[in-house]
């Protein structure tokens, strides 16, 4: 316990006597972790929209008017067991209706017809968008002649959605180039926060020679670097934290008061953010501090 | 081992050696057997030394430079580690013990440096304090035994000043405390004067000279002819990796031809050759 106590001192002491050293590392860790701490609910946010967008994507497969129940049953029960089909719902003439009067802005137009146009239809969700074009063609398969001709005799028409090509391009971009910025912006920081802590380390790689030649154990010099770490990683982090902290509540709180856009962001909540930020944040530096070590270590 | 025993308590009867020897049944502190140094690169740095030092000696390693004397001196805190030969320290094979007994062994060795090797950022009282926090010694014995060692060293008024606010002299004074606070059995000195100017050299031999009245066996690598000459101690004289001399109460150079001599000595002693460790038998 008291050599605990030594170690703490010990940290204590290198973090006071090497204070521009410390304050660069502390601050370098402060503005990787702002970064990090503001990508990430973007890049989580701009995520999950995507995949949002991506799951709207679906088929839909119109009936002839004169369909009975039992056809209408049977077809859906042999289209849910399409491979990649993960839903199909039944949607009747008369909800469809519905549907079309919550769109349109003077439902009152609608009164204007007497009987309901509107065929009963299947919407028919795929797991992946991907998936669309071999489900759609499990639904009507090409004959002998090469035309696509529908499972089922009921089957009017089977339409994509409009631009689900171009939608599906795009999404699929966008992931693509989300996890390469993360994957960047990962590497950068390690790298960025590594090498700030083997500057500042090596500045006292003396030290560490000297304590070698009294009989110092190599985790005996190893604990205070480490808990040097912790404690700038923590300060680093904490630093960030107070920032975003108050961009939350100064910019971000307000504009989801206003916008929509903003609100519907379901991203990673600040609770949860910040404390991986902050753990984050140390690990690194406290791994850091005694990876590096490591090359003065060696006897 | 056991022969090894053996052979030591031969020697000891044989020795001629004032009686400041309580222990003579116990193995030399410090015995190198047709030990061979080689650096990266093929540079010869030792060559079949055989050297034998007991328990509580004196002894100056002199030499020009390039000689071997600082190779001795990385040979015995296993910074370095012999092509082929053996290093014993206290009876025991250092080459022999777990790369993370190194520690424990160097606990056992109070080291003084030309350049002092003090930590900068600590003050003496710390400097000194950190060689006992390494051996896990309570607090409370710290608070009592820094304090009464930077005495002895003429130094307690200095206690809180950080090694940049003293003069060479004592930054010296600092790290020979640091070497003797925990009373180690061997202090080895890498020309502990070399930075020094006479007059403070001389003091610094004298803290040398009394810690080895306190049992503890010194080594001292120096340049420093005069003192040498002065102390009358035993030399071990290198030139180019191999023991030229061999002497109880020498000076730090002789008239004869060091070639002639060193060959008489060898003839003599049989120092460097393996039928014998001639080095103990003065």
């Amino acid at each position: 316990m008291s050599r605990f106590a030594f170690f703490l001192s010990e940290a204590y002491r290198a973090l006071r006597r090497n204070a521009a050293p410390s304050l660069a590392a502390i601050v370098t860790i402060a503005v990787t972790v702002l970064l990090i701490g503001v990508l990430v609910p973007v890049l989580d946010a701009s995520g999950s929209k995507t995949d949002d967008v991506r799951a709207q994507l679906e088929l839909k497969v119109f009936l002839f008017e004169d369909a009975t129940n039992a056809e209408i049953k049977h077809l859906q029960e042999r289209i849910g067991g399409i491979p990649h089909v993960e839903e199909v719902e039944y949607v009747s003439p008369a909800a469809a209706l519905k549907i079309l009067e919550g769109k349109l802005e003077d439902g009152s137009l609608l009164d204007e017809l007497n009987s309901n146009p509107l065929p009963p239809a299947f919407n028919v969700k795929v797991d992946d968008p991907d998936n669309l074009e071999s489900v759609q063609s499990a639904l009507s398969p090409p004959d002998s002649t090469g035309k696509p001709q529908p499972i089922s005799a009921t089957i009017d028409d089977i339409l994509t959605g409009e631009q689900t090509t171009q939608i599906r391009e795009v999404t699929g971009a966008v992931k693509i180039l989300l996890a390469v910025i993360a994957i960047l912006l990962a590497v950068a920081s390690l790298f960025l926060v590594g090498n700030t802590i083997r500057l500042s380390i090596y500045a006292r790689r003396r030290e560490v020679e000297v304590m070698q030649l009294v009989g110092a154990t190599n985790w005996f010099i190893r604990w205070p670097f480490v808990i040097e770490g912790l404690v700038v990683g923590m300060f680093g982090a904490l630093i960030a934290v107070g920032i975003l902290f108050l961009g939350k509540v100064t910019i971000v709180d307000p504009l989801s008061d206003n916008f929509a856009l903003v609100e519907n962001l379901n991203t990673i909540s600040f609770g949860p953010l910040i404390a991986a930020l902050v753990a984050g944040s140390m690990v690194v530096a406290a791994l850091g501090s005694g990876v590096t070590l490591r090359r003065f270590l060696r006897i | 081992m056991a022969r090894a025993r053996t052979r030591s308590r031969l020697r000891a009867r044989r020795s001629r050696m004032p009686e400041s020897h309580p222990r003579r049944q116990r193995p030399p502190i410090v015995e190198l057997r047709d030990t061979t140094v080689v650096y990266p690169g093929g540079h010869v740095g030792l060559e079949r030394v055989s050297i034998s030092i007991d328990r509580g000696e004196f002894v100056f390693l002199v030499g020009p430079t390039g000689c071997g004397k600082s190779t001795f001196i990385k040979l015995l805190l296993r910074d370095l580690e012999p092509a082929s030969g053996t290093v014993r320290v206290a009876g025991k094979d250092i080459n022999d013990m777990a790369r993370s007994k190194v520690p424990l062994l160097r606990r056992r060795i109070g080291t003084v440096f030309q350049d002092f090797k003090l930590l900068p950022n600590r003050t003496v009282y710390d400097n000194v304090g950190y060689a006992l926090q390494v051996i896990g010694t309570p607090r409370s014995q710290i608070k009592r035994q820094v304090p009464e060692i930077l005495r002895m060293v003429g130094l307690g008024a200095k206690i809180h000043n950080y090694p940049d606010e003293l003069s060479g002299g004592e930054q010296q004074r600092v790290s020979v405390a640091r070497a003797f606070v925990s009373h180690p059995p061997l202090l080895l000195a890498d020309e502990p004067t070399g930075n020094l100017d006479p007059v403070t050299s001389i003091g610094i031999m004298q803290l040398l000279y009394r810690i080895n009245r306190t049992g503890t066996t010194v080594v001292v690598v120096t340049h420093d002819r005069e003192m040498v000459d002065k102390m009358r101690r035993r030399v071990i004289q290198l030139y180019d990796g191999r023991v030229i001399r061999d002497q109880a109460a020498g000076m730090y150079a002789t008239d004869e031809d060091t070639f002639e001599f060193g060959a008489r000595m060898r003839n003599e002693l049989g120092v460097g050759t393996d039928e014998d460790d001639g080095g103990a038998a003065l």
